[in-house]
């Protein structure tokens, strides 16, 4: 009697309590010289996270040995990965988001995922709403945290407020993850090797497939660490006055063994080119120091780096608004401010 | 070619946001909006694309409540020729808007759809590429130039990826979102601003072009960030050194 009465208001809950019945989760992975990158394996993370019993796919796609190459380091890379799935195409040289979303959507279909992560990059952020389409769901950008396998955490405005957000739809949950919101905490000693195997490509249509083509790539030179996952960032705003002045913070950089960043001004100015930017149109950075020099601290800015464990300002205006934020302030002159600190600082790395 | 630019009504990008005290959303009443700053940027290269004699017209799509024209007649003032509003009061969600696109697609027919990549009130990031992977129509998103063939059917748009800048070759019809560095966008000029007021702006509602307004996603709550803990101002750079290194443990 009490459960014929229960099924009509359930019906309409009926796709959330599958949700939760089981877990199971696909992590679409980027990877480059025949290795796994960390904000995939952040994803891994956040994976981890929606239920300690999820069964964790994790799923690449390329062409030619360094695929195979990333595979074998997927599969030994994070304890909790219980399968590598591996698409091996010339059509996955480049990550497109045309064949991308394709790949996604069989994928799904055979394996029937609760949840579909990937990090909130430009790879994640460009292929999981285009996936999302074709499975007829709303993804979520941008996740900083997770409070439920439907209930998420995320920025909105810039970083000026957060708003908890509940997913009701279908199967599957798609999600793009914060990459510095979840560390990797892997001892990957421990690692055992989760089986490898191919996905079946017979059945992937060509569809939209094809109508855009891989033109080339221009690289900025990177031999300091990565912008965003550096454990140190530096960073200069417009107060640096030119490009050539700009090399201080290189150098300070460099013996902090830390990755530059920049303003949105100090980019249109042209001291630097535009993926150092930190900020709501650049990169996200949650790095242990942030040390920002001539910055003013624009919302936009400071929503790119506001998670940042401890933050040093040093600024010539002791009104700026970076020094709301900062742990440390210092009011001087950066061009004082530099060269002392390079003198006094030891070398590091 | 016609190009369709979809503009979005947020609240201005300089206004510094509160939240609501019972915790259901960002206050936008008495608050000052804008065009979204990615949507003019967006509108801006349709002109200019139109200008260069690549396109023959350029129309604007907003949705959402009535203010919404107000957007749309800022868009008709810098030079769109006309204006589409799908009226609804129920929150959209990008999936939505990407369906309603779709819809207007059908009737409009355009060659090109350029969207801001993302808006600066929910931050999402997506509606341009659901509206692509809904038409099956290729994507340049994030994109810092745009150079059309028209004659090949081809749209060649430079990226900006993380490490650097995608070059990708686009088969038109095509979807392309804006990045911040596409161009700059112009101001509406006073006679450009009157002459708007007689250009056209069709109503649509969501029924009209069969689209269901319905969510799967809902908000719970919007909340505050945690505020940073209050920091100390030093006088001198071995005082910096100092804290970093024996308070703070970063050095």
């Amino acid at each position: 009697m009490l459960r014929a009465i229960k099924t009509t208001p359930l019906h309409r809950f009926s796709s959330l309590t599958s949700i939760s019945r089981s877990i199971s989760t696909l992590i679409l992975a980027e990877h480059d010289g025949g290795a796994i990158k960390s904000q995939s394996i952040s994803a891994v993370e956040a994976a981890k996270s929606l239920d300690k019993q999820t069964s964790i796919s994790l799923l690449l796609a390329g062409s030619g040995p360094s695929l195979q190459q990333a595979a074998a380091h997927a599969a030994s890379c994070h304890p909790s990965i219980s399968q590598v799935l591996v698409a091996d195409s010339d059509k996955f040289t480049y990550p497109l988001a045309e064949t991308w979303s394709r790949l996604v959507q069989l994928v799904q279909k055979k394996g029937e995922y609760s949840h579909i992560i990937t990090a909130s990059n430009s790879f994640g952020k460009n292929i999981l709403p285009r996936a999302a389409a074709l499975l007829d769901v709303s993804p979520i950008t941008d996740v900083i945290a997770i409070s439920a396998s439907n209930q998420f955490i995320r920025p909105i405005y810039a970083g000026n407020a957060l708003c908890t957000v509940r997913y009701s739809g279908s199967n599957p949950c798609m999600l793009s993850v914060r990459s510095t919101s979840f560390a990797v905490s892997v001892d990957s000693s421990k690692c055992n090797e989760a089986p490898i195997s191919q996905v079946d490509l017979s059945t992937f249509d060509e569809d939209s497939v094809g109508k855009s083509r891989y033109v080339n790539h221009t690289a900025q030179d990177t031999e300091r660490p990565d912008l965003g996952n550096a454990q140190v960032v530096i960073t200069g705003g417009r107060a640096l006055k030119s490009a050539e002045n700009f090399k201080m913070i290189e150098k300070l950089a460099e013996k902090l063994g830390a990755a530059v960043g920049a303003t949105r001004a100090a980019v249109d100015a042209g001291f630097v080119p535009n993926d150092l930017q930190v900020g709501q149109t650049g990169k996200i950075v949650a790095p242990e120091l942030y040390m920002a020099f001539g910055v003013s601290g624009a919302i936009q800015h400071l929503a790119g780096m506001r998670d940042s464990k401890v933050i040093v300002a040093v600024n010539k205006d002791a009104d700026a608004p970076i020094f709301q934020v900062a742990d440390y302030g210092l009011v001087g002159d950066l061009f004082e401010v530099i060269p002392e600190l390079l003198e006094k600082l030891p070398d590091k790395k | 070619m016609k190009i369709m630019v979809a503009i979005k009504r947020v609240v201005d990008y300089a206004v510094k946001i509160r939240v609501k005290s019972d915790k259901s959303g960002v206050e936008t009443q008495n608050v000052k909006m804008s065009m979204n700053p990615f949507c003019e940027i967006a509108l801006e290269e349709a002109l200019r694309i139109k200008q260069s004699g690549l396109a023959s017209e350029v129309v604007a799509v907003s949705m959402g409540p009535t203010q919404c024209v107000d957007t749309l007649r800022t868009g008709l003032a810098m030079g769109a020729d006309r204006g589409i509003h799908v009226e609804s009061t129920a929150a959209l969600f990008p999936l939505t808007v990407a369906k309603l696109l779709k819809a207007l697609v059908e009737v409009e027919k355009p060659g090109l759809i350029i969207l801001g990549k993302q808006a600066i009130d929910d931050d999402c990031n997506q509606t341009g590429q659901m509206v692509a992977g809904l038409l099956r129509w290729p994507q340049g998103t994030f994109a810092s130039k745009v150079m059309l063939d028209t004659e090949k059917q081809v749209a060649t748009v430079e990226r900006e990826v993380d490490g650097g800048l995608e070059t990708l070759c686009l088969d038109l019809p095509a979807v392309i979102t804006t990045d911040l560095r596409l161009n700059q966008p112009r101001y509406a000029t006073l006679p450009n601003i009157m002459k708007a007021k007689s250009k056209v702006i069709k109503k649509y509602t969501p029924q009209e072009l069969n689209v269901e307004v319905k969510s799967d996603i809902e908000v719970v709550e919007v909340t505050e960030p945690p505020k940073r803990k209050a920091g100390v101002l030093i006088s001198s750079v071995d005082e910096l050194i100092d804290k970093l290194r024996n308070e703070a443990h970063v050095i």
